[in-house]
């Protein structure tokens, strides 16, 4: 019977196991461990919220603090992933790409490509994102979309702790590079987790619940706003499946054209902002090659055309809530030519 | 049931872990005759969707809980009475039922079923328990399956019976290293929990792979085995589907998987959303997939069983009482084997339930359970 | 200086130094033509920093180069015939044709690649010396970029991270003048690259690049420091390129130094100079290099011409190990 972990924990066991098991895979980012040099503890943080608290003492020497170095460290962890280990690197903030990106969509996304098939680049990077801890515009983006964009990487956006566990796992073992985001208003989600490790896929969605008559597509933190929708939406009688992508690349696009030839009606939830999203992305998708199962017009509700503002009462208009999902919903079940 | 003869029929409990279910259906309504067996509802559980059987005949005179509320465990859902008890006994009886319902689900205290640990043949081994007086009872799950298997007959089982079900090496949460796959080694698992429990004699239950690793079991100890309920055993004749057994083992998405897990029941839609993804989260830990195509060699030699079982059941000679249980319809290892068995245990029960596939204990749990006391009212 | 490396280490420099100035004199002959695609930035005359840097090195170690790295390729041992099937584009190149020039890499000969990106190179190579540390393997990991690269954020943060991890790293700056058409001169703002090596905690150290024995010497120091756990070095080569940023730039921001370099200060003019001189090498020897580095180039040009293009499926392939 698995035991019910945080989000945050599950991912800390998912470190604590593959660290276990496999002597290439080392931890590294700003304050993964925290105190370094200081003449305090150590280990003083285990990660900024804490993902990594413990591995340091557990794993002597596999724990590395870094400085406020991001092109240098990420590079290195590139670079040490072609070299035969197996990094697990933080990006502290997913807001922070700008200062280390070339490293990762120039030289990690391409490595295998522009040499002939002959580098293996098995680098994670994870990475928090996500809006509603008031943490203001520079500290609160979803930019899962960049990354999704860009050939040669992976992108993981798990909503339990129960995919958090089992897709970190499946990064860390990944032969590609990952990147691996974590929405950190998560990270005090419990749900059950096996104890033992376990691996899932890549490009297989979730149908969290099932429903005949509109699908909502979405992912992260989305997921839960979206079962809220799905229940108030449920008591007036419209049926709802709800689709979690679990990885934006590989997309699982099967499961997304199967329930969109069930239903005919689709939204898509996604938390980033709305141009070039995985909002336009799936939509794209099903308005292609699901075209004639449509009854409607497609959905979406994502943020605004904005940078995510600091003021509560702001930031919780920014956010797709549960009531902006439900309208969309409706509009698109009552839709009639 | 009173002594007015009012029967309460009770929300189920199946399996230890289950604390409420959902009618989704109610299949009588207020005013029908009920016999045993027949259908009164649908139910769906966390884990399963099944149907609650009447166990005693009457008349449906009140239903209390709706379809789609969650109802605790235990909670009176239904009332079934002759025509002679007057409503307004039944109508008391039926407000403070409903006043249960609405209560809610009681806070939960944690505990839930305790599950052990054996260390076996060197193997970590999980079993878990209920029912504290009576002898002994070892449910042993099939490929693929593991303590869970038996959720329809665990609990009614341990109302007269201390009623344990273990996971094979393999599977559930025991260790997930099979060794060299061979039976003896899961009848290693059998002994040790035996042993873990303090039991010298008990009834043993095995399920399909099961069944052969309780004959195995049964063979090595005779003396500590007092009777043996086989449901569609392995190991009785060539006929098997190979397709289904490496089929299972070879399954990564649910869209392989469901069509395999559907060929277990003879009614497909036992086979819920649920079902699929717990398969699919159990083959997702690491070392299962090795470990069911290291049994899947056991149980296959090319297209048809490698197991001997019958040499097992020679051995026991007619002390142990042995009953044999088939579903007429099962698509995994066919029922005319039932007929094998008898034929080298000529003491044996057989009894063939009509319709039912390779899970009888999942389909038909009325009857899967009433063959086991049968059994094991033979051995006193 | 001569005589603390053998006859066969003197006829390896040289013979690495020969091939990477015919391979680019010849690339810069046959990019006149128009038939090589895309961009080629050449490495003559600087060719004494690859050979002398390299030859220091073994399979342990691992190097990183810029969009200027056929030298550093040559040096580190990529197969000459497979480099120059890959800047014509061919499925026979070393990257199957999928790179190109600037992404020219053989990890199995520790070529991290050509690279790209300006300051590319020295992130990922302190995650190979990171790797060679604590795997224990006792290899160093070098990152060679130009005067332009030293500015790059990257690389700043690349030395201050390799001194913080006290990594097996050697940064090399050929600084040779010219940033594609800015002087170095007004870009770098300390009189020497070599400047901002206590900066960062890190012995610095100034080598004249035509000097092969000069590179050599301060190139032994640093990979014996980086072998020996004492940590990362910065050396500067100050020497100047033969031939435009880009073949097809016109260098009319230059002067006429590159007549001067090439008729008093070539490095394997003085190399040769030097090891006749003082009897370690022949001049029959340097001129059965030369003839052999000839036939190589010839063939390695006639081969890549003759190769075929990658396929239209190829367009597709090796995108990931598995998708």
């Amino acid at each position: 019977m698995p035991r019910n972990l945080t989000y945050r924990e599950a991912l800390n066991e998912a470190l604590a196991q593959e660290m276990e098991r496999d002597p290439s895979v080392i931890v590294m980012g700003e304050d993964n461990a925290g105190g370094e040099g200081a003449p305090g503890e150590d280990d003083a943080w285990g990660g900024v919220l804490g993902v990594t608290k413990g591995l340091y003492h557990k794993f002597p020497g596999r724990v590395l603090d870094t400085p406020i170095s991001e092109s240098a460290f990420i590079g290195a962890a590139i670079g040490a992933a072609t070299a035969g280990l197996r990094p697990v690197a933080e990006l502290m903030f997913v807001d922070f790409m700008g200062v280390c990106f070339d490293q990762i969509f120039n030289q990690a996304a391409k490595f295998r490509y522009m040499f002939g098939g002959k580098a293996v680049t098995p680098v994670v990077i994870r990475t928090m994102y996500g809006a509603g801890l008031r943490a203001a515009a520079q500290h609160s983006q979803a930019l899962y979309p960049v990354f999704t964009h860009i050939p040669g990487l992976k992108v993981v956006v798990p909503a339990t702790p129960y995919d958090a566990k089992g897709l970190l796992i499946a990064a860390i073992r990944d032969n590609d590079p990952v990147i691996f985001f974590e929405h950190k208003a998560l990270y005090d989600l419990t749900g059950p987790v096996p104890e033992e490790s376990y691996t899932l896929p890549f490009g297989e969605a979730n149908v969290v619940r099932e429903g005949s008559d509109v699908t909502i597509v979405t992912l992260g933190r989305m997921v839960h706003t979206s079962l809220a929708a799905a229940d108030e939406l449920a008591a007036s009688g419209v049926s709802c499946e709800v689709v979690d992508l679990r990885t934006t690349s590989p997309l699982d696009e099967d499961t997304i054209l199967e329930s969109v030839e069930n239903t005919g009606r689709l939204v898509v939830v996604d938390e980033a902002t709305p141009r070039c999203s995985i909002a336009t992305d799936i939509s794209a998708l099903a308005a292609s090659r699901a075209f004639g199962a449509l009854r409607a017009p497609i959905g979406m509700v994502t943020a605004p055309h904005t940078p995510v503002p600091f003021s509560a009462a702001l930031e919780d208009q920014y956010i797709p809530d549960a009531q902006r999902i439900v309208n969309a919903v409706k509009s698109v079940a009552e839709w009639r030519r | 049931m009173t002594d007015s003869g009012i029967t309460s029929v009770a929300m189920p409990k199946w399996g230890l872990s289950m604390r409420s279910g959902k009618i989704t259906d109610w299949v009588v309504a207020e005013g029908d005759p009920v016999a045993p067996g027949d259908d009164l509802a649908d139910i769906e559980t966390e884990k399963i969707t099944g149907t609650l059987e009447a166990d005693s005949p009457g008349l449906v005179r009140r239903l209390i809980a709706t379809v789609g509320e969650d109802v605790p465990v235990g909670a009176a859902i239904a009332l079934i009475a002759p025509p002679d008890v007057p409503d307004a006994v039944l109508d008391d009886l039926a407000s403070r039922a409903r006043a249960v319902i609405d209560a809610g689900l009681p806070e939960d205290d944690g505990a839930g079923p305790v599950v052990e640990t054996v260390e076996a043949g060197g193997r970590k081994v999980s079993y878990a328990g209920a029912g504290d007086s009576g002898d002994v009872v070892l449910l042993v799950h099939g490929y693929g399956g593991d303590r869970n298997s038996w959720l329809f007959l665990q609990e009614p089982l341990a109302a007269r019976h201390r009623v344990y079900a273990l996971d094979l090496p393999g599977h559930g949460t025991s260790a997930k290293d099979v060794g060299d796959g061979s039976v003896d080694l899961r009848a290693d698992a059998v002994l040790g929990v035996l042993d873990a429990v303090g039991s010298d004699r008990a009834h043993l239950v095995g399920h399909s792979l099961g069944g052969a690793v309780v004959l195995a079991a049964a063979a090595r100890s005779p003396g500590r085995i007092a009777s043996l309920t086989l449901f569609a055993p392995a190991g009785f004749g060539p006929s098997i589907s190979a397709g289904y057994v490496r089929g299972f083992a070879a399954a990564q998405t649910r869209r392989e998987l469901k069509p395999l897990v559907g060929q277990l029941f003879a009614d497909e839609q036992l086979v819920t959303r649920q079902v699929v993804d717990d398969l699919l989260a159990y083959k997702r830990l690491d070392g299962v997939d090795a470990a069911l195509a290291a049994l899947a060699e056991t149980l296959l030699d090319g297209d048809e069983q490698r197991i001997d079982s019958a040499a097992a059941v020679r051995a026991l000679g007619e002390v142990v009482p042995v009953t044999v249980v088939w579903g007429s319809a099962d698509r995994i290892i066919p029922a005319e084997q039932a007929s094998s068995v008898a034929a080298v245990a000529p003491g044996a029960a057989v009894r063939v339930i009509d319709g039912a596939g390779h899970m009888p204990h999942m389909e038909r749990p009325a009857e899967a359970q009433a063959g086991a006391e049968e059994t094991i009212a033979r051995a006193a | 200086m001569a005589d603390t490396l053998t006859k066969d280490q003197l006829l390896t420099a040289y013979r690495t130094m020969r091939t990477i100035r015919e391979f680019e004199e010849r690339v810069h002959k046959e990019f006149a033509t128009g038939e090589i695609p895309g961009f080629v930035h050449l490495y003559a005359g600087e060719e004494a920093s690859a050979a002398g840097v390299c030859l220091n090195l073994d399979e342990r170690d691992t190097i990183a180069s810029t969009h200027r790295g056929h030298g550093h390729c040559i040096a580190k041992g990529v197969d000459v015939g497979g480099m120059m099937a890959e800047i014509y584009g061919r499925t026979t190149g070393s990257c199957h044709g999928k790179g190109g020039s600037m992404h020219i890499a053989d990890l199995s000969k520790g070529m991290l690649g050509a690279n790209g990106i300006v300051g590319g190179g020295p992130p990922l190579i302190c995650g190979t010396a990171l790797a060679a540390k604590l795997k224990g393997t006792g290899g160093v990991s070098v990152a060679f970029f130009g005067d332009g690269g030293s500015n790059q954020g990257t690389t700043l943060e690349s030395m201050n991270l390799a001194s913080v991890w006290n990594l097996p790293a050697i940064f090399v700056a050929e600084n040779n003048g010219y940033a594609e058409s800015t002087a170095s001169t007004w870009s770098v703002a300390t009189d020497n690259i070599a400047d901002r090596a206590g900066a960062f905690g890190m012995p610095g150290v100034i080598v004249d690049g035509f000097d092969f024995f000069a590179v050599h010497e301060a190139a032994r120091e640093a990979v014996a420091r980086a072998r020996e756990g004492g940590g990362p070095t910065l050396i500067e080569m100050k020497f100047t390129r033969y031939f435009g940023h880009f073949e097809g730039d016109q260098q009319t921001y230059r002067a006429q130094e590159v007549a001067h370099a090439r008729a008093e200060l070539d490095c394997l003019t003085r190399f040769a100079a030097q090891v006749t001189a003082d009897g370690s090498l022949s001049a029959a020897d340097l001129a059965a290099v030369d003839g052999a580095v000839a036939i190589l180039i010839d063939k390695a040009v006639a081969e890549a011409k003759a190769a075929p293009l990658p396929a239209p499926a190829d367009l597709l392939t090796d995108v990931y190990v598995r998708y």
